[in-house]
């Protein structure tokens, strides 16, 4: 293999190779330091004259009298089934003191696009134990369902406990985990392994840990490379699989480095005009395959700069995801944990994954009635503080009062604890029934009858 | 996608210059603005969008990795252009015109790239009934047969950019899409199938103004803001308001013959639940699968960015030729934001000046060349056809001012505003109907006067004045709490309210409540109205709003829009409500 020492300029993670023969687009490359050590990048621009390549470690120790290698294929990584229990770097190299992966098949990392022709729909409810989830915002096989949230709230808590927790009703099959961090700290991410390990989930985990100093750069391959794995998993194997990425904001901070560095005329924010692509490139390796048996779903979080939902980085991937998960610092101050505001929160996908013979025939409507509910009551709380609860009307004293039993009884629950998808659906009614009938105008009276407390001990006694 | 074969001639090869991205360079080539380009050795499809000097730019519609600087690249001399003919309703197509249930038999699940499928079979036999005769003089764009396509009726035109002629001999029976079924007098052949470049629109005789509604079923929609047949709306909002809810709500019901429904840059998932229930609904008209009057174009977010910019042509040009046979098209694009976004990233890696947020300064030219596709018009034929455009837009951060939902707004005549809020409180559709407007409302007068009741443009404006009054009333509550409001206000707030739960509000997901028609959202509307003069006079006796309030018949009404056969229920309810009105004054 050929190597140039024809660098002409570094800029960031930017190295500029002159006088190169045809250089594929996406190449992968290897510069060699003169100590010996090897950096890898990835081409982003090709001409006769000029090649771009960008580096994925630090450019520290690079110079003009590095070696250039281009190895002649795009990135490619190893893959096989000895990868579950295993703690990689974030660029995918073991870092668990253990040996090599020994692959059985190696793919390209960015993936291709899933047919939506060849797409499974995704129906299969998965079962978090945790109320505001799969009472209101539920989660199905396949979906990409993001946590909003802000710093010093407690997302991570929340990813845990979902990862701990979920599991198709029904069904034996655990889910394998893929986690992926990006910029977090090594104390975030040590939370996370000594949970991994105390429940066991490690021995189905594959782990790819991008630390907070470790390369910013390295972050762009890392989400990649853990989608791959999830990819080879769930499609040739067969399992489900669930990711987490952590933090898309790093992810984000990351991609608009490389954009400054390049000189590209930036978007809203400096973010990079592509900024929506590149997530979509992400995100919509979600989903399912018809006729396959394995799953991706993927739990995306991110700490809203600012607590702001219109932010670049929260706004294209709530366009992009199948709605959000909105962490709220109001109700983690009140002390209610999981503090999960399920106003803005949303399960575009819900409706495919409950009802008769997935969750109870009640449950959309109940949701719905919830929701109506705690909105107005939670409106109720602004002219309270002006009028005082005296000048309320009984029917507005009665959502008030909901909309804090809403809060402490529905949303509040421990860390540990797994509702099940009944026991929520009877938390919910039993809230519902501090309200009078006459207002439950989203639900039917057939169903009010069969689920409604009153009616229900009504009927056993007759 | 085929390309026109016109104007083909032979051409010299090109070579690769430099590679970034999907905007690839290519020099010693011959080429014409938007004409299509193979590139690289894998001869990936192009589109040549910039000549500079020696330079030839070309936007590439698939992956660029692994393709090196000095490959060839040739000019098929052709523009971008789509198949039409027969086979082109219940198929799903990428941005650019290729089926995607062949690309999954040619290339498994994955999208990969470097493989060519024809829009149409051109295996299939389809029977061709001639409408012409031998001697018949024909005219650009005139019938010359039929094909039974689904239950629609594929009418086989003339191409519209030929001259006239007369028929000499014209088949009937089966044959592919190929085979010469109209040979004229002067030596001309025309198959069933013709081809059309997408960033021209299809000629016609004549541009009309819409008189008639586009029905969708939905209440806010059809009640308050409608559409007409030929029309243009946007449905701008942040994201989980409810836009695609609403896209496939009015590809599902609304009374077109044909939808074309665009998927740009959307969700794959939305995608496959787009095409999973299509097949399984039944079209309230016909009875039959509502695939049947469909054609799907599914360009997701990670598809190649530039298809997606022509997926938003592709979509229209299939449009219009269902127009040109004399049918009503309504065409859905989710989302045009999407669309642009296209625009912006090639513009960007092009190094061209960017206008407003990163843009590109022919951003507005383009959105209204395209949305003034649309339209009623009388075809070249002499019939009569519409294309109505709905596009959603998502504006960043749910904010209006930004340049995408400002330069559609300058262009559409119908705006339904997507409102986060009201999703929140799960009011759907969230289509706030303080800020939402429609300019056909002068235009459709007449129909709603003869079609659904001379009563019911009064009592639109009558819903719209209690809504207006509730919101300004609303604010007073805000302040001092809805007790110390006057009596006859609190009336109105009541009235408002069952205006917004009872009617506004529709679910989806309910077999009754999904679609609603003109009459019973009259009856609706009406009942409510009933229920509002009672109340006021009630209140004028001496009834209070505490009393008024207790009418039990009232809580009632909610429930009509569950009911399928809702005229008897609706008449108990209206006399039980007349009842206890009745008793209440006596009382009083």
């Amino acid at each position: 293999m050929k190597e140039y020492r024809t660098i002409s300029k570094i800029a960031g993670p930017l190295v500029f190779v002159e006088k190169t023969e045809p250089i594929a687009y996406g190449e992968l490359v290897n510069i060699i330091l003169a100590d010996g050590t090897t950096k890898r990048g990835q081409v982003l621009d090709t001409s006769d004259e000029l090649v771009v390549v960008q580096i994925f470690e630090t450019t520290a120790g690079i110079g003009r009298d590095s070696g250039v290698r281009f190895t002649g294929e795009t990135i490619k990584m190893p893959v096989g089934r000895e990868m579950l229990g295993r703690i990689l770097s974030g660029g995918g190299k073991p870092i668990d003191g253990g040996p090599d992966i020994v692959p059985e098949k190696r793919l390209d990392i960015n993936g291709a696009a899933i047919n939506p022709y060849a797409r499974g729909m995704p129906a299969d409810f998965i079962q978090t134990g945790i109320s505001t989830i799969d009472g209101t915002n539920t989660l199905v096989r396949g979906q990409k369902l993001p946590i909003f949230s802000g710093a010093g709230l407690p997302h991570n808590n929340v990813a845990l406990q979902i990862a701990r927790q979920a599991k198709v009703p029904g069904s034996t099959e655990k889910f394998a985990v893929v986690f992926a961090a990006m910029g977090i700290t090594k104390e975030e991410a040590n939370y996370f392994m000594q949970d991994f390990e105390r429940t066991g989930a490690l021995e189905r985990a594959v782990v790819f840990l991008n630390l907070a100093d470790d390369p910013a750069v390295e972050r762009i391959i890392t989400p990649r490379l853990a989608l791959t794995t999830a990819e080879y998993l769930a499609f040739e194997l067969g399992m489900h699989v669930l990711v987490i990425l952590t933090d898309m904001t790093n992810y984000c901070e990351a991609l608009r480095q490389i954009g400054a560095a390049r000189e590209e005329v930036p978007g809203r924010r400096g973010y990079p005009g592509y900024m929506y692509t590149d997530l979509a490139n992400l995100y919509e390796r979600a989903g399912m395959i018809k006729g396959q048996k394995g799953s991706v779903t993927q739990i995306p979080i991110l700490t809203m700069p600012g607590d702001d939902i219109t932010h670049p980085i929260a706004d294209l991937t709530g366009y992009i995801t199948e709605g959000q998960i909105v962490v709220n610092r109001d109700l983690h101050r009140k002390g209610i944990y999981p503090p999960i505001n399920v106003l803005p929160s949303l399960s575009r996908l819900m409706n495919l994954g409950i009802g008769k013979g997935k969750t109870r025939e009640d449950h959309k409507k109940v949701s719905d009635q919830m929701y109506a509910g705690y909105a107005e009551g939670n409106d109720l709380r602004g002219l309270v503080a002006i009028v005082g609860k005296d000048a309320l009307s009984e029917r507005d004293r009665l959502l008030l009062e909901f909309a804090d039993l809403f809060e402490s009884r529905f949303v509040r629950q421990g860390y540990d604890e797994d509702r099940s998808i009944e026991d929520t659906l009877n938390l919910a009614w039993d809230l519902l029934a501090t309200l009078p009938v006459e207002q439950l105008t989203r639900i039917d009276r057939e169903l009010i009858n069969k689920y409604h407390p009153k009616f229900r001990t009504g009927a056993k006694k007759e | 996608m085929e390309v026109t074969t016109k104007h083909a001639k032979e051409q010299k090869q090109g070579v690769l210059k430099r590679i970034a991205g999907p905007v690839v360079t290519a020099v010693n080539l011959d080429a014409h603005m938007y004409d299509v380009v193979k590139v690289g050795k894998e001869e990936l499809m192009g589109e040549v969008i910039k000549i500079q000097g020696e330079s030839v730019i070309i936007q590439v519609y698939e992956d660029t990795s692994g393709i090196r600087p000095g490959e060839p690249v040739s000019n098929t001399g052709l523009s971008l252009a789509v198949e039409l003919g027969p086979g082109l309703l219940t198929s799903i197509y990428d941005g650019i015109q290729r089926p995607l249930s062949v690309l999954v038999d040619k290339m498994g699940n994955f999208i990969e790239r470097g493989v060519t499928a024809p829009g149409l079979s051109h295996d299939k036999k389809w029977t061709f009934k001639p409408l012409v005769k031998s001697g018949d003089k024909v005219e650009p764009g005139a019938i010359l047969g039929e094909v039974q396509e689904t239950n629609i009726v594929h009418k086989v035109m003339l191409p519209p950019n030929v001259k006239p002629g007369t028929v000499k001999t014209i088949k009937s029976g089966d044959y592919t899409i190929d085979e010469i079924i109209c040979v004229l007098e002067d030596g001309r052949e025309y198959p069933m199938i013709q081809r059309w470049p997408v960033r021209v629109p299809r000629p016609v005789k004549e541009k009309m103004n819409p008189t008639i509604p586009l029905i969708t079923g939905q209440r806010i929609l059809d009640g308050l803001f409608p559409i007409a047949k030929g029309g243009t709306a946007a449905i701008p909002g942040p994201f989980g308001s409810g836009k695609t809810v609403t896209q496939q709500q009015l590809a599902k019901w609304s009374d077109a013959e044909i939808v074309v429904y665009i998927g740009c840059g959307e969700r794959g998932n939305e995608m496959t639940e787009v095409l999973t229930e299509f097949p399984h609904l039944e079209d309230p008209k016909s009875g039959k699968p509502l695939m049947e009057r469909t054609v799907l174009i599914a360009n997701t977010s990670n598809m190649p960015v530039a298809a997606r910019e022509a997926s938003v042509y592709t979509g229209i040009t299939i449009a219009e030729y269902f127009r040109d046979m004399g049918y009503d098209v309504s065409l859905m694009a989710d989302s045009t934001s999407r669309w642009a976004e296209a625009m912006r990233e090639i513009s960007s890696r092009l190094e061209e000046m960017p206008g407003e947020e990163g843009y590109p300064a022919y951003l507005a030219a383009r959105l209204s060349e395209f949305y003034e596709r649309a339209g009623l018009v009388k075809t070249l034929n002499g019939a009569r056809g519409s294309v109505s455009v709905i596009g959603a837009v998502s504006p960043p951060g749910g904010d209006f001012s930004e340049p995408v939902t400002q330069n559609t707004l300058r262009i559409v005549k119908v705006f339904w505003a997507l409102d986060a809020k009201l999703s929140q409180r799960r009011h759907f559709p969230a289509i706030n109907w303080l800020n939402s407007y429609s300019l056909y409302l002068e235009a459709l007068h007449d129909y709603y006067d003869k079609e659904v009741s001379p009563e019911w443009n009064t009592i639109r404006s009558w819903a719209m004045e209690i809504l207006q009054k509730e919101a300004e009333l609303q604010e007073i509550v805000q302040l001092v709490g809805s007790d110390a409001l006057p009596e006859s206000e609190q009336v109105t707030i009541e009235v408002a309210r069952m205006i917004r739960e009872i009617f506004l509000q529709q679910n989806a997901y309910d077999a009754v409540d999904t679609f609603c028609d003109m009459k019973k959202q009259y009856a609706m509307m009406k009942a409510i109205k009933t229920y509002a003069e009672l109340s006021y006079s009630a209140q004028l006796v001496g009834v209070s709003p505490a009393q008024i309030n207790a009418v039990k018949a009232k809580n009632e009404l909610a429930q009509i829009k569950f009911i399928k056969d809702y005229t008897p229920e609706l008449a108990k309810i209206m006399k039980q409500m007349d009842d206890e009105f009745n008793t209440l004054r006596s009382a009083a």
